[in-house]
């Protein structure tokens, strides 16, 4: 059972469905009931199928393609290739670097080189085969130093190295008496939401627009991208976001919705795409697998004094976001520790990979590996333990980055770390507690149903992790969101374009609503493009950018509602405040309920929230390039058996700093779902590539945690509400899959030193049975 | 296609429906999706791994990607809309909206038909029993901490009410 322990505070007191309650999610019932419409649910009379031709070689030029069978066959209406892109061949997130589909060369396993519009999936799949695409093999570039050495030729007009940065802070000369080095390797990892790629594009009658419903993380930067592909005007591209069936950053980048819409406005009816499992893998990008060398300075009593550290980010074959999560990593090679003196060497670079880019965590998950790592490191070095040595260099609010930028935020570290050591420890002994009937329970033990493990050869260990993540969007991005409230007759209706991706927002805009306006009536009007960008759902950003905006236009339509209702009752609008869901003059004691005071009144207020801007890191990596930041600590119990290298993580304790909790059942769930995604990182998940191909691209190979995998969790919230955001919460969604990577493989060390003294480095996740057991 | 084509009829939430336009070995998931517009039934992994397909066929709680539709004939199947009572929820249903068990969603109909499966079985299920029966439903989300919780709770629930039926 789940101990959930957070600061009750006032929110004992508050009104169901307002901020600090964890009312239901207004699409709860329809999900629970399967009438919820996913993207993959969505088709159109007169609807065409559509599929994609992918690339079997990582580089190879195209010497031609014939598609003169394909067009033959009984049911096909259309394929396509890069000759009937009108706009734009090119598109991308941060450089419009990637082809629409590839005509010259391709550069992944995978790569789009043309699209068909059939009657049906399985002549799609006919129709594919029967194109005929001749091409003159390449040599792949597939090491990244290779890319960074300039030994193997440019793969793309823009280079092979996608962006390079250095960071020089302090005394770069300076040495410390304890010295740690390791290097660390971080493998691919997916994304792996559930919800199948899929889309449908129905085109305007005169075929001059189009409205795309989609499976998205941001509306605005997808029909910004689409437009330019189609030689179109913006206003006539409309999305609508489909059903989202997770996202976790890989329906940031374009997938299918430029061939979607081609299609559709070439044949003039409805088509949809749905990619299976395997495509899937190749449709979106995924976290860079990263080698990452640090160096650790300390004094001997464990103060850190400098660290070095050099990164290499895969980014494959196209740059994606790439360059930004390489700021990402090396911004946050110090951790959550102050270091006054650094110098930082990070490379994100093109391979004829598969292309990588957003994924939760987004290059903190790669640079926490390292430094968490380190910590342990440096720790065995001066003597001291996992806790003490992290509480001894704890950042505080006012230090500053190796950037140079402060930490304004609440940064409660400390807090954290020692609310996640208050926390018990699993009462359960090594290997489970016998069953009923005095037996051994398989299901406790590593391994599990494969009943090989030995209950007596278990060992256990305990390790930690501790991290900091950045929020929002950085380096002088114009990062916006915006929102409408209407207000009549005492409902109110929100309109966004902020992409609900199974995180909640649509449960925490009403709640803003309620809160600011005292009403309970809150309706949530389509999200689409037919409002404002939100910005993406990514950077752990929505609760803080688009619960901002929505709490700016609730405020909004409430300042001019209590100008009215303070002329119609003559009463200083300024000693107007709402009270539950009444307006309250407070010197007076007049109150009236909201829905009475507007009666007959109408406000519609449309607002964009802007945080603070910041800037670009200079050449020598300063500058205060990140918006706001949150912390996390983890304790993982792990039980091992050394000889199979089996792992069972037992327990996984945490104490999140989350600013103010808006729905702590929210809260809870963006806990133990990035713990999940820590745990698949740290003992399970990776994509294995084998000369430039995927080699488990499905479900039964690429391994995802289980009922089984997942420990209990045990989440303590720090709730200390940061001024610097709307309504005081941070965002939640990151820092839990940060640092329980390393805090579950510290353990896994922590075991294997108990078994022999000396244990093993595992410096590279996952862990896989044989790092444990050879 | 069509010269492979077979009528036939499937038991489906207690109705008798006609399939007349499948293929010889088109699975079970597509014919209830793609042919018969049950559309609570989800597709993510087609090789059984990730259990959001899960139906029930006669006593059995089976992943419908991995059956051929025309071996179900004679078989009662029951979807999420067969377990959906007329504009409510079940219990399992309402439990999940309330304590936090649904995200995404995309996994939600898959695991509540293996929830009602389970607890039909096993009435208190122990937490090793609800991870082992419900390992086959893979949830990227929410890391089972919620759902478990609403597991637990509706069988505390159902124990309630039928002490209080006594």
């Amino acid at each position: 059972m789940t101990v959930i322990d957070h600061d009750a505070g006032p929110r004992t007191s508050a009104r169901h469905g307002t901020v600090g309650t964890s009312p239901p999610r207004p699409d709860g019932d329809a999900k629970a009931q399967g009438s919820f419409a996913f993207s993959s649910d969505l088709s159109a009379d007169g609807c065409l199928w559509g599929a994609t031709l992918r690339s079997p070689y990582p580089s190879a030029r195209i010497v031609s393609i014939d598609l003169s069978v394909a067009f033959k066959i009984a049911g096909v209406e259309s394929v396509i290739t890069a000759d009937d892109v009108p706009g734009e061949a090119y598109y991308g997130l941060i450089s419009r670097d990637q082809p629409v589909f590839a005509s010259d060369v391709v550069r992944y396993v995978g790569e789009p080189i043309a699209a068909v519009a059939a009657d049906h999936p399985e002549t799609c799949r006919r129709a594919l085969a029967a194109i005929v695409v001749e091409y003159e093999e390449l040599e792949p570039l597939l090491d990244p130093e290779q890319a960074i050495d300039g030994s193997h030729h440019d793969i793309h007009p823009d280079g092979n190295v996608i962006r390079h940065q250095r960071i020089a802070c302090g005394d770069i000369e300076r040495t410390g008496s304890v010295v740690v080095e390791g290097t660390y390797e971080i493998g691919m990892q997916d994304q792996a939401f559930l919800g199948l790629e899929a889309a449908l594009a129905i085109p305007d009658p005169d075929g001059k627009g189009v409205e795309l419903h989609v499976a998205t993380q941001w509306l605005h930067e997808d029909r910004g991208q689409l437009a330019a592909c189609l030689a179109l005007p913006e206003e006539s591209v409309r999305l609508v976001l489909g059903g989202v069936g997770g996202a976790f950053g890989a329906r940031e980048d374009i997938s299918l919705q430029v061939h979607t819409c081609l299609l559709a406005l070439r044949l003039g009816r409805p088509v949809r795409f749905a990619y299976s499992r395997t495509e899937s893998f190749l449709g979106h990008v995924h976290r860079h697998p990263a080698t990452i060398w640090m160096r650790h300075h300390a004094d001997a009593d464990g103060q850190i004094v400098k660290i070095e550290s050099r990164m290499v980010f895969d980014g494959g074959a196209y740059a994606s976001t790439s360059a930004a999560v390489l700021i990402n990593a090396v911004t946050h090679a110090q951790g959550p520790y102050r270091c006054a003196n650094a110098v930082v060497d990070g490379y994100a670079v093109r391979t004829n990979s598969v292309p990588c880019g957003a994924m939760r965590g987004f290059g903190v998950v790669q640079a926490c590996f390292a430094h968490e790592s380190q910590m342990d490191k440096l720790a065995d070095a001066c003597g001291l333990n996992a806790v003490e040595i992290r509480l001894r260099n704890a950042m505080r609010t006012g230090d500053r980055l190796i950037t140079g930028q402060p930490v304004l935020n609440v940064a409660p570290v400390e807090r954290c770390i020692r609310d996640t050591a208050a926390l018990p420890l699993p009462t359960e002994p090594i290997g489970g507690n016998l069953t009923a009937n005095g037996g051994v329970d398989p299901m406790k033990l590593p391994g599990g149903a494969g009943r090989t493990a030995d209950r007596g050869d278990i060992v256990r260990g305990i390790g930690w992790g501790v991290a900091i993540k950045n929020l929002m969007y950085s380096e002088g991005f114009d990062d916006y969101a915006t929102a409408r409230c209407q207000l009549a007759d005492g409902v109110a209706t929100l309109k966004f374009a902020t992409a609900e991706v199974g995180q909640g927002f649509v449960t925490i805009a009403a709640q803003i609503a309620r809160t600011i306006l005292g009403i309970d009536d809150v309706r949530l009007d389509q999200i689409d493009t037919q409002i404002g960008s939100a910005g993406s759902t990514s950077a752990s950003r929505q609760t803080w950018m688009s619960g901002g905006a929505v709490d700016l236009a609730c405020r909004t339509v409430r300042e001019a509602m209590f100008v009215d209702v303070g002329r119609a009752h003559d009463i200083d609008p300024l000693r107007l405040v709402i009270d539950g869901t009444d307006i309250v003059d407070e010197s007076s004691g007049w109150r009236m309920s909201v829905a009475e005071a507007n009666a007959g009144l109408a406000y519609d207020e449309t607002v964009e929230y802007r945080h603070p801007p910041t800037v670009e890191l200079d050449e020598s990596g300063q500058g205060d390039c990140h918006t706001a930041f949150a912390f996390v600590a983890h304790r993982a119990v792990v039980d091992i058996d050394p000889e199979l290298g089996l792992v069972k993580v037992v327990q996984v304790a945490t104490a999140q700093d989350v600013g103010r909790a808006l729905n702590p059942l929210s809260v809870i769930g963006q806990i133990e779902g990035g713990i999940a995604q820590g745990l698949g990182l740290a003992v399970m998940e990776e994509i294995i590539q084998v000369d430039g191909a995927i080699r488990n691209g499905n479900f039964t190979d690429y391994l995802l945690p289980t009922f089984l995998d997942m420990p209990e969790v045990i989440a303590t919230l720090i709730e200390e509400p940061d001024p610097r955001a709307p309504l005081g919460a941070k965002g939640v969604g990151e820092p839990p899959c940060v640092s329980s990577t390393p805090a579950i493989v510290a353990a896994i060390r922590d075991a294997l030193r108990s078994v022999d003294g000396v244990g093993k480095p595992l410096a590279r996740v996952p862990v896989r049975p044989a790092d444990i057991c050879l | 296609m069509n010269s492979d084509s077979e009528v036939f009829s499937l038991h489906i939430n207690g109705v008798v429906r006609e399939v007349t336009d499948s293929w010889l070995g088109e699975s079970l998931l597509d014919v209830l999706r793609d042919r018969l517009g049950l559309l609570g039934v989800k597709g993510a992994c087609e090789q059984g791994e990730c259990g959001s397909c899960s139906v029930m066929v006669g006593d059995s709680l089976l992943c419908s990607c991995l059956v051929m539709a025309a071996s179900a004939v004679g078989e009662p199947i029951v979807t999420i809309e067969g377990l959906t009572p007329e504009e409510t929820l079940s219990d399992v249903q309402a439990v999940f909206v309330e304590a936090g068990a649904i995200q995404c969603g995309f996994c939600t109909p898959g695991l509540i038909t293996a929830v009602h499966d389970l607890l039909d079985r096993i009435a208190i299920p122990t937490d090793s029993e609800i991870r082992e029966e419900l390992a086959g439903n893979v949830c990227r989300c929410t890391g089972y901490g919620r759902i478990i919780d609403a597991v637990q709770q509706v069988a505390v629930r159902r124990a309630d009410s039928s002490d209080g039926a006594l």
